[in-house]
C-alpha cells in the first residue's frame, strides 16, 4: 500500500564487537531474531618459498560464523546487527562491515578488559561512533562505569554503560544508547 | 553383504561443496556487494523451463520478488557470502536483479530517521 509519504528503504547496520565470549551472540539474540551467516577466512598462502605462478596464489578457505540480527523498525526501515568475531584475525571483515555503519557496540568484561582493547582502537580510529556496554557477568567483581572509561582510556563523549546482555530491557538501552550517541555525532558533524 | 551405511546426512556436509555452485570462481562483478544492499528482480529469467538458472539462482529470484538484503539471502540459502555475491553478481550481470547499496548511496541517515529509530527500538 502507498502511503503516500512514499520514501527509499532505510538499511542501516550496527556493529557488535568484543572479545570471544562475552556476550555479543546473546546480545544480538536478546533484540532480534537471529540468524548464522556464513562468511570465509581466505588465508593466503603466499610467499612460502614456493615458486610464485603469476596471478596464482595458493589459498585455503575457513568458513567463520557471523551472527546476523534484523530489527524492522517500520516497513523500509530496518537495522541490522552484525556480531563480529572480536579477534584482531578477523580484522578483514571488520573493514567491509564497519563501512556506512551507524556505530559499534563494544562488549566488555571487566575480569578480561584488555579483550576488547582491539575493538575500542579500531573503532576510534575509523571514527566509527561506538558505546562501551560492560556485561555484568555473575561473580565478576563490579566496576564503575569511570573505572572502566579509565581502564579503557575512553574519549569523555564515548557512552559507558553497565548491562546484562541476556535481558531485553538492557539490550534495549545499549542499542538505544548507541544510537542517541550517533545522532549526536551526526548532528555535531553538521 | 551388508548395505553401506548411511552417510549422506547433514553431518556428511553438502553434496556439492559451496564453489562448485560457481564454477570454482571466487570473483564476480559482486565483490562489492554490501552485506545491507537491497537485492530487487528487476528481469525475467530467460525462456526455458528454468532458463540458464542453477537451483541456488532460481531460489534468489523467488526470493528477491520483494526486496530482501544481500545477508538474508546468504542466511536464507545457507551458503558463504562469497559464493551469494558471485551468484547475486551473474543474475545481475544478466540483467535479472538490481542490488542497491544504501551505504552508497546514503552515507549518512537523516537525524530524523534516527530518531525514528531510536523510538522503534525503545517500544520493542
Amino acid at each position: 500500500m502507498d502511503s503516500g509519504l512514499s520514501e527509499d528503504p532505510v538499511a542501516l547496520k550496527i556493529l557488535i564487537a568484543g572479545g570471544f565470549g562475552v556476550g555479543k551472540t546473546t546480545l544480538v539474540g536478546a533484540i532480534s531474531e537471529i540468524k548464522p551467516l556464513r562468511t570465509e577466512e581466505v588465508l593466503s598462502e603466499r610467499g612460502v618459498g614456493v615458486d610464485d605462478l603469476d596471478g596464482v596464489e595458493a589459498k585455503t578457505t575457513t568458513t567463520v560464523a557471523m551472527d546476523f540480527g534484523r530489527i524492522t523498525i517500520r516497513e523500509g526501515l530496518v537495522v541490522y546487527l552484525f556480531g563480529t568475531p572480536g579477534q584482531e584475525r578477523f580484522w578483514f571483515m571488520w573493514d567491509e562491515l564497519s563501512y556506512g555503519a551507524l556505530g559499534a557496540v563494544v562488549i566488555a568484561d571487566t575480569r578480561r578488559l584488555t579483550d576488547c582493547f582491539p575493538s575500542v582502537d579500531y573503532f576510534e580510529q575509523r571514527g566509527t561512533p561506538f558505546v562501551v556496554a560492560v556485561n555484568c557477568f555473575e561473580g565478576a567483581a563490579r566496576h564503575s562505569v569511570d573505572d572502566v572509561r579509565i581502564a579503557l582510556d575512553l574519549d569523555d563523549d564515548v557512552p559507558v554503560l553497565l548491562c546484562d546482555v541476556r535481558r531485553r530491557t538492557s539490550a534495549k538501552e545499549v542499542m538505544v544508547t548507541l544510537v542517541e550517541h550517533s545522532l549526536r555525532t551526526l548532528t555535531a558533524a553538521g | 553383504m551388508r548395505e553401506s551405511p548411511q552417510w549422506l546426512d547433514e553431518e556428511a556436509g553438502p553434496v556439492v561443496r559451496p564453489y562448485a555452485l560457481i564454477r570454482g570462481r571466487t570473483r564476480s562483478s559482486g565483490d562489492m556487494f554490501d552485506l545491507i544492499a537491497t537485492v530487487t528482480v528487476v528481469g525475467a529469467p530467460p525462456a526455458g523451463p528454468s532458463g540458464d538458472l542453477g537451483p541456488e539462482q532460481q531460489r534468489i529470484m523467488r526470493m528477491a520478488r520483494s526486496p530482501i538484503s544481500v545477508a538474508d539471502v546468504a542466511s536464507e540459502l545457507d551458503l558463504p557470502i562469497g559464493v551469494v555475491r558471485v551468484l547475486l553478481g551473474d543474475l545481475r550481470d544478466n540483467g535479472l536483479i538490481s542490488v542497491t547499496s544504501p551505504s552508497a548511496e546514503r552515507p549518512r541517515p537523516s537525524a530524523g530517521i534516527l530518531k525514528e529509530v531510536i523510538n522503534g527500538l525503545r517500544a520493542l
